[in-house]
């Protein structure tokens, strides 16, 4: 047992935890002694204990589990564990439970944490589609419906949609550039496991005195500022979420800045990888305006600063400012990687390359730019200066031209080809058709008169599921059906996937699409209860969003099922060019038994006798570097 | 031409059969994008119309509606038409399409094009929103406090011709230009009044405003339009537009119920 608490895991993680809750009671209780405050009356009192412990419990957690093991041991000069790999491979269930530094293993620890929290935020939304089938109060009063949005939003945007990317990438990334693993494996590590710590901090703020936050995933001050403790649950947890993040966007950069294989010039780049770049662009500059905001409402709720108190000087327009500066790049966080799956099975299932490559990679980098110019479009009735909406509309408008040129540019791969419809192409189908949608009531959202009308209505509703349920969910969707064999060795039902893609897609435009209509008729979003006109739209929009649900149901039994007896998958079962199906699935434990040199593009379908990677030196090694490890000027 | 793609030569029917569903489907897709238009038309978008900004920003979306339904046609057809000629057939398994790596004048084409489509909308949108945010040459003010969860209006001396009034009513005369300027003694809320198409913030701390000339006599919902906590959803008020004669009377009878010291008014301020 004592060596059980010594080493690193649950149980060192446990009483860690119990150490920081009483050293946070302790330093609160020494601070308020020497500052002349009283000692607490009542337990309510007691929320500078639970600020504190929410940032020390954690931490305690992650030093618990093993997390800093490695530094700790060097930073004092102790003798680090010699790299055996150790930490390298799963080789049971419970492998998924322990600090792992095998990309492989982060990226199922990342895809499933991800994806039950999917189930979660969705459950949630069942609950509001329960309350709101019916104008007045169903089930839930006005306070726990608040948190429910709240938490649906925050959940599904930081503990799903953002992470569940990069644990696709996580896993299939390194294996496109022909590398052994990340750059930073300990840093990949630690990166995962602040996920859970968000997700259960925002869970766990249900049972906070007060309620869960409640103000929306935008936390608008100052109405956070004075919020009951559960607001300080969600400031906190987007710090965690925000560092995880943070440290996966730069293990992403510097791995295919320094990583790729022989060969792997930035135009052989698969352009999953090319999209993958771009999004830890926006995030290592956009993610620190977000922990920025919540640190500066931090600081109004626990310690008075008045950053948004207007009677004291404070400016409440700032505060939307600095979210948006990180969330509407945020948006584009959480839609490009999903282009870049896109990209990886049209070119595969159309059996041609994609077409206009480079401008697919240009187009990624142009979005980057445009997309920080962009974010004062969710301020155009927040009473902000007048003239800033001239710009930045016209920035709006604008960022719809390199979203554009992807959606022509995989029409025109399409077009005769040789279509495999099965699951992963049926989802990237329907999701050039919803993501159109999504994107042409964005444009519209950009006309300023247009937006002035129907900014925090239901039509905003129905613009952001449209993005991120028939966007970036519909190409996860399809990320996971096409990986699936990769990562788990096994095949899934396709009858299965069928079904759930029809259901998935019907209900969705079902749930979502009379939902522009109830916004521009005059029903505002995030209100427990409605007007009586609004009835008849909100049966029909809660029946089919029950379908929704159900549609979950068909994946996830498919999933369960077939990971644990579907047919045993071969190496390369969709007959890709790009490196990871050159390998075994699930791949041996460090990739490549053999360094693999890229000879050529990764979509050369149709092109005879073409080839992307090669597993032998190639015959000739005077023009392509073959020896040196990195190669970003050569190729081409 | 895809058709019978498993035998090597394409057989020279096969061309034809292609033109002809291209045709088809160019046919089927004017037809969607006329059914669109004219469904676009028949949908009861909007709840009625009673301001001038409503007329201006109604007309935009039906412009915006109108040049959004090509686009999305266009792209449902692609798929749909590729879905139909290009999937794989029986025997096709190992086959691959043709090596098309792009072609830089479409590229251009499908850059240049949305561009200034976008531009054009875009201008056309400062248009409307120069129009329907036009200061008038005489225009009536009045005050709008937000406060958890409710609305009270104020008419400042110069509307009453007297002293100022404060009112849980809100009555507007038809026709005249009037500028709501929008106060918060708490957190933000937003002034919305759907029928007019028009809302703007309320926020602590800065006076924020809009225009409206209200065009048709009724009474509207005035909606709190950005989450201010738990009675959020409950903060309603209503908007009477009536005859200008109509709303000066009104303001009188108002003062005097004020002065005689019944009025169902809040405090002043």
């Amino acid at each position: 047992m004592a060596v059980r608490l010594r080493a690193p895991g649950f149980y060192r993680a446990g009483w860690m935890m119990l150490g920081a809750i009483i050293f946070a009671a302790g330093l609160t209780w020494a601070v308020r002694a020497s500052t002349g405050h009283s000692t607490y009356q009542h337990f309510l009192d007691a929320n500078a204990i639970l600020t504190v412990s929410l940032f020390a419990a954690p931490l305690a957690f992650l030093v618990g589990i093993g997390g800093f093991d490695y530094w700790f041991d060097w930073a004092i000069g102790r003798p680090t564990r010699p790299e055996d790999h150790s930490g390298h491979g799963a080789y049971s269930w419970k492998d998924y439970f322990r600090i792992n530094t095998d990309h492989k293993v982060i990226g199922v620890q990342y895809t499933v944490t991800s994806f039950f929290f999917l189930l979660v935020g969705g459950l949630i939304a069942m609950l509001m589609r329960a309350q709101l089938a019916q104008p007045g109060s169903q089930f839930v009063d006005a306070n726990t419906f608040n948190g429910l949005f709240s938490v649906h939003a925050s959940l599904l945007i930081f503990l799903f949609i953002i992470p569940v990317f990069a644990g696709l990438a996580n896993f299939v990334l390194p294996l496109m550039i022909g590398a052994p693993d990340m750059a930073f494996p300990r840093l990949n590590a630690l990166s995962y496991w602040l996920l859970p710590i968000a997700g259960l901090m925002m869970l766990g703020s249900f049972f906070a005195p007060g309620g869960a936050f409640a103000d929306g995933w935008t936390a608008y001050a100052p109405l956070s500022d004075n919020a009951p403790i559960g607001q300080t649950f969600f400031s906190v947890a987007v710090q965690f979420a925000g560092a995880s993040s943070i440290m996966t966007a730069l293990n992403f950069l510097v791995t295919i800045i320094t990583m790729r294989a022989p060969g792997m010039s930035f135009f052989r780049l698969p352009l999953l990888v090319w999209a993958n770049f771009a999004t830890s662009l926006l995030v290592v500059i956009a993610t620190p305006f977000i922990a920025g905001s919540q640190f500066m409402i931090l600081l109004d709720r626990a310690l008075g600063f008045n950053f948004f108190h207007a009677a004291k000087g404070g400016d409440v327009l700032m505060y939307q400012h600095v979210f948006w500066f990180y969330s509407h790049p945020a948006v584009y966080i959480m839609m490009l990687p999903g282009f870049g799956i896109i990209s990886e099975i049209l070119a595969v299932k159309a059996r041609k390359p994609i077409f206009g490559y480079r401008m697919m990679a240009f187009s990624l980098l142009a979005i980057v730019a445009l997309g920080f110019t962009v974010w004062a479009h969710h301020m155009f009735t927040s009473g902000m200066a007048a003239w800033i909406r001239i710009p930045m509309a016209i920035t709006t408008a604008i960022i719809a031209v390199p979203t554009g040129i992807k959606i022509f540019s995989w029409l025109a791969t399409l077009w005769r080809g040789v279509l495999h419809l099965d699951t992963p192409m049926l989802f990237a189908l329907g999701f050039l058709t919803t993501f159109t949608l999504g994107g042409i009531s964005g444009v519209m959202l950009a006309m300023v008169p247009f937006d002035i009308h129907v900014s925090a209505t239901y039509f905003i509703v129905a613009h952001i599921h449209y993005v991120l349920f028939g966007g970036s969910l519909m190409t996860i969707f399809a990320g996971v059906y096409y990986w699936f064999p990769k990562m788990t060795g096994r095949m899934f039902d396709e009858r299965l996937g069928k079904w759930h893609f029809w259901s998935t897609f019907i209900f969705f435009n079902l749930t979502f699409g009379p939902m522009h209509i109830l916004g521009l008729q005059g029903m505002p979003r995030r209100v427990a209860t409605y007007a009586n006109q609004f009835a008849d739209l909100n049966l029909f929009i809660s029946i089919a969003s029950f379908g929704l649900g159900l549609s979950t149901l068909v994946f996830l039994y498919n999933m369960v099922t077939s990971w644990r007896g579907g047919p045993r998958a071969v190496a390369n079962p969709w007959r890709g060019l790009t490196l990871e199906w050159q390998v075994s699935s699930p791949p041996p434990v460090f990739n490549f038994d053999r360094v693999p040199t890229v000879v050529g593009g990764p979509y050369e379908y149709g092109v005879p006798g073409a080839v992307h990677g090669i597993f032998a030196p190639p015959p000739k090694p005077a023009t392509v570097g073959a020896g040196s490890s990195s190669s970003g000027a050569s190729g081409e | 031409m895809e058709r019978n793609a498993a035998d090597n030569p394409p057989a020279p029917g096969a061309a034809r059969a292609s033109r002809r569903s291209l045709t088809l489907t160019f046919v089927a897709a004017l037809i969607a994008v006329g059914v669109g238009i004219v469904l676009s038309y028949a949908i009861h978008w909007f709840p009625v119309k009673a301001s001038l900004q409503a007329r201006n920003t109604d007309t935009l979306y039906h412009v915006l509606v109108i040049a959004s339904i090509p686009i999305f046609v266009l792209v449902v057809t692609v798929i749909l038409y590729c879905v139909w000629q290009f999937r794989m057939r029986p025997g096709e398994e190992l086959k691959d399409g043709p090596p098309i790596h792009g072609n830089t004048q479409l590229e251009v084409f499908w850059t240049a094009l949305p561009a200034v489509l976008l531009l054009g909308l875009v201008g056309y949108s400062f248009a409307v929103l120069h129009d329907n945010e036009a200061k008038p040459a005489r225009e009536i003010r009045i005050g709008v406090t937000g406060q958890q969860f409710a609305w009270t209006y104020q008419y400042p001396p110069s509307v009453t011709g007297g002293a100022p009034l404060n009112s849980y009513q809100l009555y507007i005369p038809k026709g005249e230009s009037v500028k709501f300027e929008l106060h918060s003694k708490d957190v933000i809320h937003a002034f919305w009044v759907p029928a007019f198409r028009v809302q703007e913030d309320v926020v602590p701390g800065i006076t924020t405003n809009w225009r409206v000339t209200a065009t048709r006599l009724g009474t509207y919902p005035v909606v709190c339009n950005l989450l201010c906590g738990l009675g959020h959803s409950l903060m309603r008020s209503r908007v009477h537009v009536v005859p200008l004669a109509q709303f000066q009377t009104w303001v009188k009878s108002q003062l005097a119920a004020g002065a005689g010291g019944s009025a169902a008014a809040g405090t002043t301020g």
